[in-house]
């Protein structure tokens, strides 16, 4: 199983998954606006841990631990970027702050990634065109955006057969300069973006003769409903940036190398 | 020589898609391995030009482990035409198309111009020499990207599903390439599960079902064995049919080739007219 499939719909029934879309989604963008307000590492630690509770209800831990595991390389390298760069650029300040700072910047990208992780696990790409719909955006749009996010799996899979036959006609993918490398990807990408072409005209041909488009106004089988835990959730989410909104205008946050009094 | 050794494969979404798999394909051979959907044909012969790495156990090709060399190094030797042509052609042109892997194995100008010109004229492609590959239909773009692999003359040839999508006519002079490939010393393997296809080429068949081999041996035998055949879901020859409802009156049951059951047909009502 891949890192990605952290961040593909697993249809399961749990409380977190009948929540409505659209206050999963007000959540997980309160949950963004907050990460990005703190840059301190006590509070970014406080919000990532606040979200496993909502992990395990969802019923989805395999998955998310392995996003974050699989995101573990890129946040080393956030690491250690900031690392270097907090070292040459504010030479003032000690070893332990430095590697505080870092840390923090690294919980905050993956604060980023478990938000949207819940969300991807927890709802359909249906409900999710679903809830597009029922704010108002006309359903070509509704539909273009659900479709797109359906094939992706679709284009990954036939990505690797192409890759796969490509390399049998002994195409090497890895090594070679800058320009080399750049032009090893132009036997993968044709085919790829010429089939996704005619695959798009095939779909748009069936779709067609199905009498996509001969209603005018469309009913659905499925009404989405905000119900009171959806509202709850809203409500949540609001008290959760007013919090953080007073916390960061009048609280000084402590950092943990000063209530662990290290000394740089 | 493809030695397999107690193969096991498993994909990385957890799907096991071989189970302990041994075989030996020995140069010059003409082998069809044959199975419903998912009993792990591709995934075997994806194996004999490293682009997938045996869990456990050991592939040898001409006694190297492919764990140990690269894809490219392999497909030298193993040339791996893909099932749907639209999964490699890039070029603008077919002579491109062609050269392509030509320019990959490090070829020379000259040698590069012989076996495209070679490879065209066999599959009969050389008035499409400057077409777009796009511009073709289903059955050239097939015949191009088997050129293309054909082109350096790899001394094992592997056809995954080659009959799909190809009109009567097509299969007929597939079959004729096939064997003429054959007899000229090269390895053919090729992964289908037509089964009249394989019946008139008369090759070795290797039937897979699961994740493992259930059935190797001369396509006489396998292919006419009705519980073979129901194990691995796929359906007797029309011809073997034929004849394995007329049992009763004396007909034998192994039989898939017309030319035969028409002598033997015939044979039967001179016999019933003495």
């Amino acid at each position: 199983m891949s890192m990605f499939d952290g961040l593909k719909f697993r249809n399961i029934s749990s409380p977190i998954h009948r929540i409505d879309p659209r206050a999963k989604f007000i959540y997980v963008l309160t949950l963004f606006i907050v990460a990005v307000f703190f840059n301190q590492l006590i509070p970014l630690l406080i919000l990532f841990f606040s979200q496993i509770p909502l992990v395990i209800i969802a019923k989805v831990k395999k998955e998310w631990f392995r996003l974050i595991k699989g995101s573990s390389f890129f946040a080393a390298i956030i690491f250690i970027m900031n690392v270097i760069s907090l070292y040459f650029y504010s030479g003032y300040s000690s070893f332990a702050s430095i590697i505080e700072q870092a840390s923090a910047m690294t919980v905050r990208f993956i604060v980023l990634i478990e938000s949207f992780s819940i969300f991807f696990l927890t709802t359909s790409p249906d409900m999710l065109g679903l809830s597009l719909e029922q704010i108002g955006i006309p359903y070509e749009f509704c539909f273009a955006f659900t479709t797109a996010i359906r094939f992706v799996p679709v284009l990954a899979e036939e990505a690797q057969t192409i890759i796969d036959a490509q390399r049998a006609r002994g195409l090497e993918i890895e090594g070679g300069n800058l320009m080399k490398r750049i032009r090893n990807y132009i036997p993968i990408l044709i085919p790829l973006i010429v089939n996704a072409i005619r695959r798009s005209l095939e779909l748009a041909e069936a779709m067609e003769s199905r009498a996509w488009g001969a209603a005018e106004k469309r009913t659905t089988l499925y009404m989405l409903k905000m119900e009171r835990r959806d509202y709850c959730l809203i409500l949540i989410s609001a008290l959760m940036l007013a919090a953080s909104i007073y916390v960061w205008l009048f609280i000084k946050i402590p950092t943990l190398t000063q209530i662990l009094n290290i000394q740089g | 020589m493809i030695d397999v050794k107690d193969v096991y494969f498993t994909y990385p979404n957890g799907v096991e898609a071989l189970r302990g798999v041994s075989l030996q394909i020995t140069d010059g051979e003409f082998v069809a391995i044959m199975g419903q959907n998912g009993a792990g044909k591709t995934t075997l012969v994806k194996h004999f030009n490293g682009l997938l790495k045996p869990t456990r156990g050991r592939v040898l090709v001409d006694d190297v482990d492919t764990r140990h060399v690269s894809v490219a190094t392999l497909a030298r030797k193993v040339g791996f035409v893909f099932q749907n042509p639209d999964h490699q052609l890039f070029s603008e042109t077919v002579e491109d198309e062609i050269s392509f892997a030509l320019k990959n194995f490090g070829f020379d100008e000259k040698t590069i111009k012989e076996r495209v010109n070679w490879a065209l004229n066999i599959l009969d492609l050389t008035r499409y020499r400057g077409t777009s590959p796009f511009m073709l239909s289903g059955g050239e773009r097939k015949r191009v990207a088997l050129a293309s692999v054909l082109a350096w003359d790899p001394k094992i040839l592997i056809l995954d599903e080659p009959t799909i999508g190809q009109d009567r006519n097509q299969k007929e002079r597939l079959r004729q390439f096939i064997l003429q490939m054959n007899h000229q010393g090269k390895t053919v393997v090729i992964v289908t599960h037509d089964i009249e296809f394989v019946a008139e080429c008369e090759p070795r068949v290797v039937l897979m079902a699961n994740g493992k081999i259930v059935a190797d041996g001369a396509a006489r035998n396998v292919l006419t064995d009705p519980d073979l055949i129901a194990k691995s879901w796929l359906i007797l020859p029309e011809i073997t049919n034929v004849l394995l409802n007329l049992k009763d009156i004396g007909f034998p049951a192994n039989v898939m080739d017309v030319y035969e059951a028409r002598d033997l047909i015939i044979e039967r009502i001179g016999w019933a007219r003495k």
